[in-house]
């Protein structure tokens, strides 16, 4: 509990943390609190303008889309997709990125030339297109977004995960606890990463914000998963392509990518202000 | 910076692009999908199909062709395109400019931008702007440059439909052209109608991918001027009365752009990256919006040239910026 308090005392985790909860809460219960089916198709239906337009359609809140799908369920379900990927991929990209940068960081030598040469090479493909040509490679779909974003984004959890290990290598308590006697495994995961683990829990947070956007860029390029499942990448292309005749199959998922994008980065900001020592003090 | 300490660091370049040319190499190889299932018409008999797979290498043993293609590279002949069908170097000749173009616009932008907001961010001190101003800051830090992109088609290309919405130039004008630098072009030749619609079809992916550079250039900028500024050096030339922007442009600027650079430098290299996807929401004919084509189209070669210009580029990048932080800070490069 001793942790809570300063967290809850800073604005920014309250709020973009309540925010996705409420998100989350959302995806959970997409099928009760959709108004409609979003695969239904209405061609009778389609184009239909907001609520507040008039020539609106009664029940479609925020319009339908050319095939006459309730743009309000389709935002609503794809939440579901972005916080699956947002959640799996970064734990995955966690769990690979902390193994390397603690081996690399604990103990150097020869781990650490040949981490820290991979990662050289992967900071030298440019991100997008790296994403791109693995889902080219795996195949469309779900787990292979997922995939693709771990093999690229492990780097950023590897090389916070190495430097910061490097720092606690050089404290007194590690000295002391070899000093004692503890084992050298003992100490990187009984004392080391306990100490790395707040800011890997703030990088974790920053991750997630870029899984969604990736999802959605690979989804509005068209790759990641079929048109059957909603995602709000896939509705901001299918938006962007009939711009003139409707913004609001546009606007609704983009706004719906920017507030979970920006409420992941805001957390992710928060906990590592709250969470660091250096700037706690 | 020394003399073994550079031929180092364009050893070690050379080591990481060698990775990357071989990573790209050992994906590629795993694609599923045939390429040349893809080009062939469907009367093609089985014998006009081994011959195109003879022609492109693809009947050999993998080391084999790994060992012809990179000796290929080495001599900068990336091959044929198979969905083009034409040369791989030519192609991407032809639509580079168009990239640097726009990322050098972009960096302009975002670097100018990012300096006169610090520069009024740290003039507005201690007053209730400066707060404020943070926090807008840390918005547009949060905001990626697809989602720019994104917001700035609705804003700029819809609702108020000021620029053009894909493109790099009107097709009437792109004829008279020599190079493949349109901008400079149109510059150094005057042609002020061209120069002005490339300026027009530039400016949203330039804002695009400019806007998180100049928040970055915020962040850093002010953060190091804030430092700059409670320096003795900078208290005693306010002593002598001398007005606070000069103090900023004179005093204070100078020490604060050496840690703004190297930053400026590394998000430099992600913006390359991001003229990918940036370049494929304005449909401007650039490497990136091709790159896109050529992985949809499974164009083998294609990709391979793409990603290793983009690699060359980014590691190309951060040997200047180490270069030139090393020559604004002697004594930072002597320990690193």
């Amino acid at each position: 509990m001793k942790t809570i308090k300063p967290l809850l005392r800073e604005p920014r985790v309250v709020i973009a943390g309540g925010f996705l909860l409420l998100l989350l809460l959302i995806a959970i219960f997409a099928p009760y609190i959709a108004p409609k089916d979003p695969l239904e198709q209405d061609l009778m239906l389609g184009n239909m303008p907001p609520v507040t337009s008039p020539g609106a359609e009664p029940g479609y809140y925020l319009g339908t889309d050319d095939l006459g799908r309730d743009v309000l369920s389709r935002v609503l379900y794809g939440s579901r997709i972005a916080l699956t990927v947002a959640f799996v991929a970064a734990s995955l990209s966690a769990v690979i990125g902390t193994l390397m940068g603690l081996a690399a960081g604990w103990y150097g030598g020869w781990a650490d030339r040949i981490i820290s040469r991979l990662v050289d090479i992967w900071m030298a493909f440019p991100p997008v297109l790296l994403s791109v040509l693995l889902v080219a490679v795996l195949g469309s779909g779900l787990h292979s977004v997922i995939a693709a974003i771990v093999i690229i984004d492990w780097t950023r959890f590897c090389r916070v995960v190495r430097a910061e290990t490097m720092a606690q290598a050089r404290l007194d308590y590690v000295m002391a606890a070899e000093t004692i006697g503890f084992s050298r495994s003992h100490i990187l995961w009984r004392e080391i990463l306990p100490n790395v683990a707040p800011v890997l829990i703030a990088v974790v947070s920053l991750e997630m914000g870029i899984a969604v956007i990736v999802e959605a860029i690979l989804s509005f390029v068209g790759l990641s998963l079929s048109s059957d499942i909603p995602t709000w990448g896939g509705m901001i292309a299918q938006g962007r392509q009939m711009i003139h005749q409707g913004w609001w199959v546009f606007v609704f998922p983009l706004i719906a990518l920017f507030a979970t994008v920006l409420a992941f980065n805001q957390l992710g900001n928060g906990l590592r202000k709250a969470l660091d020592p250096v700037m706690r003090r | 910076m020394t003399a073994s300490d550079l031929l180092n660091r364009l050893f070690m370049a050379v080591l990481t692009l060698m990775g990357v040319a071989v990573i790209v190499f050992c994906l590629l190889r795993i694609v599923p999908g045939d390429p040349i299932a893809m080009m062939i018409s469907p009367s093609a008999t089985p014998a006009d199909i081994a011959a195109l797979r003879a022609h492109y290498g693809l009947d050999l043993g993998l080391p084999q062709q790994f060992g012809i293609w990179f000796m290929d590279v080495l001599k900068g002949n990336f091959g044929t395109s198979i969905s083009q069908r034409r040369d791989v170097m030519e192609l991407i000749g032809e639509r580079l400019p168009a990239t640097l173009e726009l990322a050098f616009a972009a960096l302009v932008f975002g670097v100018l931008a990012g300096g006169v907001i610090a520069t009024l961010g740290t003039l507005a001190r201690r007053t209730t702007l400066d707060p404020a101003l943070d926090f807008i800051n840390g918005l547009f830090l949060a905001v990626p440059d697809f989602v720019w992109a994104l917001a700035l088609v609705l804003l700029l290309g819809v609702f108020w439909p000021v620029f053009p919405l894909s493109g790099r130039i009107d097709p009437t004008l792109s004829t008279y052209f020599h190079t493949d630098f349109y901008l400079i072009e149109s510059l150094v030749t005057f042609k002020f109608a061209a120069f002005g619609d490339l300026i027009a079809h530039m400016v949203m992916p330039m804002l695009a991918l400019g806007l998180p550079l100049a928040a970055i250039v915020v962040r850093t900028l002010k953060e190091a001027l804030a430092e700059a500024m409670v320096q003795d050096y900078v208290l005693l030339a306010r002593l002598k009365g001398m007005s606070p922007l000069r103090l900023v442009l004179q005093e204070a600027l100078r020490n604060a752009v050496g840690p703004t650079l190297t930053l400026t430098g590394v998000q430099f290299t992600f913006m390359i990256g991001g003229t990918v996807i940036v370049e494929r929401i304005f449909s401007y004919p650039g490497l990136g919006n091709m790159a896109i084509d050529a992985v949809i189209n499974r164009d083998l070669p294609l990709i391979q040239g793409i990603v290793l210009t983009f690699g060359a580029i980014f590691i190309l990048v951060n040997i200047l910026v180490d270069l030139i932080a090393g020559w604004l800070n002697p004594r930072g490069a002597a320990h690193g």
